[in-house]
């Protein structure tokens, strides 16, 4: 517990940081607004659509969902590969078990073009 | 004064305070030696004007931040495109909590650690922590309603999170060969074993390198800010101390990328070669050299690669760098755990 309460304090002054420099910054910063400096960055012609209507590659979220799936088999080596001293060829064997079903899954993923960007 | 008080709220704000100003300082004069290095590789001079040697060049860029006017889009979501850079910022910061900087010595009597907790998840901390980041990223993208900005966030989001499990795969392989999770621990561990990790972990040490170059979103990796096709990236419509807070962040996690392959792959605080070189000739002359300063070199010789990579290399295409992440790292890094697990199995048997 007396190693997680300094990490507690150094994270409120890591949060007061931001906030601090952005309310300096607001006091002391030059200020002249203009509704032609407020148009967003693209070309210099006045914009006609907002952004959020631009539509992008359905790939961004079959990359996430595959996140997803192989970002939680990183999380299930760390506590094998810690106590992988005690498991010994026991532990070997069923995590490459594990590996290999998780294998499996990534040639499955390869072969349907889940990693294809084109 | 009690001596509770002393170890408990004493040693660890002053220990806070001087972690906060050195990694700024740090971060400051990084900003300043990538200008300086990329000159000097491109045949040029470099800041020079602003103190002996330009000097104090990153004084008046933060000056200059600090007055500049705060440009907000219209149709912009105000709210989060304020918090943002705060979401980059603090996690960067909050990962030098762990980052074990030196060995413990003796101050008046009282034995001080140089870095702020030792604790036993130090490595999970750190890859969860380093995960929030990328909200701020995608977040910044999205609310500026620019359309650059949007595709640059997006673009950010997918490759760090497609160069997380190889880089989490590549840690995992260090860990085995320490047995602990604990950053200090990890070090003694390579104490132990006379060898730095990544001898026996080169592969490991190769991929969690090329991934740490593409989570900070670096040359040859920085598609998302690629000025040719979109500007900036996610920080278009950013400016004065915002774009400053998103800046100090990219060059704070440059420092926990370097940081963590000192920790994990070249020993730490340790000299080179641990025992082997120190048991011969260079005993005496080793031990008059603090850990921290072993630490800080081996850091800055990555923080130079990073420099040394942005002048050297041209930039990746899109599909390319996913080819590179999901068809090449991630089958290497799987194969490095598995080679890794077997020679600690037939080694430690």
């Amino acid at each position: 517990m007396e190693h997680y309460v300094p990490i507690l304090v150094y994270t409120l002054v890591a949060i007061s940081f931001p906030i601090v420099a952005l309310l300096m910054a607001k006091v002391i910063r030059a200020g002249s607004p203009d509704p032609v400096k407020a148009e967003p960055y693209e070309c210099g012609v006045k914009t006609s659509t907002v952004a959020f209507d631009t539509r992008f590659s359905i790939r961004y979220y079959l990359i996430a969902v595959l996140f997803v799936i192989f970002d939680v088999e990183t999380i299930f080596l760390f506590p094998w590969a810690v106590s992988f001293d005690r498991l010994a060829l026991f532990g070997f064997i069923e995590m490459m078990v594990f590996l290999a079903i998780l294998l499996v899954g990534y040639v499955y993923a390869w072969r349907r073009g889940a990693l294809e960007w084109a | 004064m009690p001596e509770p008080i002393l170890q408990l709220l004493l040693i660890p704000l002053i220990k806070i305070v001087v972690l906060l100003v050195v990694v700024l300082l740090i971060v400051a004069y990084l900003t300043y030696a990538e200008r300086k290095i990329l000159a000097y590789m491109q045949v040029r001079l470099g800041p020079n004007r602003v103190g002996p040697k330009g000097w104090l060049q990153p004084v008046a860029d933060g000056l200059k931040l600090f007055v500049k006017e705060d440009l907000v889009p219209g149709g912009a979501e105000k709210l989060v495109f304020m918090i943002a850079p705060a979401i980059v910022m603090v996690p960067a910061l909050v990962m030098f909590a762990v980052v074990p900087f030196g060995e413990p010595f003796k101050v008046a009597g009282i034995s001080v650690t140089p870095y702020l907790a030792d604790i036993n998840i130090a490595i999970l901390f750190i890859l969860g922590v380093s995960s929030l980041g990328v909200f701020g990223i995608i977040l910044g993208g999205w609310s500026s309603n620019n359309k650059f900005s949007l595709m640059g966030g997006l673009r950010s989001a997918a490759q760090m999170v497609s160069y997380e499990i190889p880089m989490g795969f590549a840690v995992a392989s260090a860990v085995l060969m320490a047995g602990t999770l604990s950053m200090v621990g990890i070090v003694e561990a390579q104490r132990t074993a006379q060898w730095w990790f990544m001898f026996p972990g080169i592969l490991g040490f190769g991929i969690y390198w090329v991934c740490g170059v593409a989570e900070t979103n670096r040359n040859p990796f920085d598609l998302p800010e690629a000025e040719a096709e979109l500007v900036a990236g996610f920080h278009t419509e950013y400016s004065g101390m915002k774009f400053a807070l998103f800046y100090l962040a990219e060059y704070a996690n440059m420092m926990i990328v370097s940081a963590m392959a000192v920790v994990l792959f070249c020993g730490g605080w340790l000299p080179p070669f641990p025992n082997l070189l120190a048991g011969l000739w260079a005993l005496p002359v080793l031990a008059w050299i603090p850990g921290a300063f072993w630490f800080l070199a081996k850091m800055s010789f990555f923080l130079f690669c990073y420099i040394w990579f942005r002048g050297t290399f041209p930039r990746y295409r899109f599909d390319q760098l996913m080819n590179v992440g999901w068809k090449w790292l991630f089958p290497l890094s799987l194969a490095n755990v598995m080679l890794v697990a077997l020679g600690v199995l037939l080694l430690k048997g």
